[in-house]
């Protein structure tokens, strides 16, 4: 996957999890938190979607990558382009 | 009678939030149950395929973001509408109530089901590993799950918790409100009962394991206490919440008032995990009475619990016979008739469709009979159309439950 459909998958991630969220002016490189209604439970959502669609596990030590879109496609890029 | 109870004692009606497979709300509910409209259709569920039930179709959304819906249980939805609709219905100043003062008392028969068999089918997708059961799973199925949704929404930060009666389950709930009303424990309460039964194929399994999953090929003639070829339950979901005062607060802010809460009784039939026990029903009926210090033939309408099971409908008549047998001015219906069994909000939601009874003299019926079982032959039975009686003053209404649970509440006219 490239860094854009990396990026298309998280948003897709993101729709679900905060279905009342515009997400279409999201700050790529702002945390999410401060832009959207997101708690520690939502984030978790993005592991686990992550590890359900593409089988991918984030140790926890690593979910603060996971801040901001820049951060997490940075993250995410390695384990996922050969994808 | 005179009634000699305190002001600050009796506790009233106030509001009513409701869903059900045919209204949401008590005017379209009530106008349902007196035009004959049943809420029964056709179903399809995992596993069981299809099959029928009552299903309601309420807008979540009127009351929860997309978010919350998402996060939470249906069963959590359900309680949130009714608990909503009933705080707007109370006509409450509910902006300035302290809401340390409201407890919330929710009736459910089960909790949890749904959404284990949800995360099952789930990880069966994944090889069942359990790496991918959700975090949600926890918080969604802890049994205070309905009732805490209710505060989460609402702001509430008095009492919650859910009350666990099988199919008493809606009567206990007010029941429960009511005695934390008048144990002071809150000023203002929620309470009834809520039901997602329908969304565990569990349910439905287990009742046509039973031999108890009621079939009809046409949807809305499948629910058919009394009737001598019923052939079972239609399981269906809903939710009805009363907001519970005493009187004296009710009074001294001009509220509406639906109705007195004059008597209640629960007993269990100590008997059989799932038949019914006919004497200790009746008991339930007797003690509830000489609580409210009121003889049968003052009862307008009992409300019975009925389920269209061939056993449970022969015993539940059985017990009514022996406590309102000799009155002559009481009538009898049943609302699964038209709905099916709400299970958690059964006994809430059939109480509701009947309280409008104080107004408008006028019984609603038990439909679907067509060939009425010499059994379940009650003096007074109301069969297929609405009768019109006049006066009414108090309405019983049975709710029981497996594992023998009995309920029975008396609703006086203020």
């Amino acid at each position: 996957m490239t860094k854009d459909e990396i990026r298309a998958e998280v948003l897709d991630i993101l729709t679900d999890i905060a279905p009342d969220e515009d997400l279409s002016s999201l700050d790529d490189s702002q945390s999410f938190r401060e832009q959207m209604e997101l708690d520690s439970m939502d984030f978790l959502d993005i592991v686990m979607e992550l590890r359900k669609r593409h089988r991918i596990q984030i140790p926890e030590d690593d979910y603060v990558n996971l801040a901001s879109m820049d951060s997490t496609v940075a993250y995410l890029e390695p384990m996922m382009k050969d994808m | 009678m005179i009634r000699s109870v305190q002001d600050d004692r009796r506790i009233v009606i106030t509001g009513i939030g409701l869903t059900a497979p045919n209204g949401d709300n008590l005017a379209d509910y009530r106008a349902a149950l007196l035009a004959g409209r049943s809420g029964v259709d056709h179903y399809n569920i995992r596993y069981v395929g299809d099959t029928l039930a009552g299903q309601c179709r309420f807008d979540e959304l009127r009351h929860q973001k997309r978010r919350e819906v998402r996060r939470g249980t249906r069963a959590g939805s359900v309680g949130i509408y009714c608990a909503q609709e009933a705080v707007a219905d109370a006509g409450v100043d509910w902006a300035n109530i302290d809401r340390e003062r409201v407890g919330v008392y929710i009736g459910v028969t089960e909790h949890g089901n749904v959404e284990t068999e949800n995360e099952i089918n789930e990880i069966k997708a994944f090889d069942y590993d359990t790496k991918v059961w959700s975090h949600h799973h926890n918080p969604r199925t802890v049994a205070n799950n309905p009732a805490g949704e209710i505060t989460l929404n609402m702001g509430i930060t008095g009492p919650h918790y859910t009350i666990g009666a099988a199919c008493a389950a809606g009567n206990a709930g007010l029941i429960q409100g009511a005695q934390m009303l008048t144990l002071g424990e809150c000023d203002f309460a929620i309470a009834g009962g809520v039901s997602e039964s329908i969304h565990t194929f569990g349910i439905f399994a287990g009742f046509a394991s039973q031999g108890a999953l009621a079939s009809h090929a046409d949807p809305a003639r499948a629910s058919r206490p009394f009737d001598k070829a019923r052939n079972g339950i239609v399981v269906s979901e809903g939710g009805c919440l009363y907001t519970l005062e005493r009187y004296s607060d009710a009074a001294l802010r001009g509220a509406k008032i639906y109705g007195e809460l004059v008597g209640y009784a629960m007993t269990s039939d100590a008997t059989d995990f799932v038949l019914p026990n006919p004497v200790q029903q009746a008991r339930c009926m007797e003690l509830a009475l000489k609580r409210a210090g009121l003889n049968a033939d003052e009862i307008g309408i009992v409300s019975t619990h009925a389920t269209a099971t061939t056993s449970g409908d022969i015993q539940e008549c059985q017990a009514v016979r022996r406590v309102f047998g000799k009155s002559t001015r009481t009538k009898i219906n049943n609302t699964k008739s038209f709905i099916g069994h709400a299970m958690g909000a059964a006994g809430s939601l059939e109480l509701a469709g009947n309280l409008p009874s104080f107004h408008d003299g006028v019984v609603h019926a038990t439909i679907n009979v067509e060939d009425l079982d010499p059994e379940c032959d009650l003096p007074g039975l109301v069969l297929n159309e609405p009768q019109e009686v006049g006066d009414v003053q108090y309405i019983l209404n049975n709710s029981f439950g497996m594992l023998g649970i009995n309920s029975a509440v008396i609703i006086g006219r203020v």
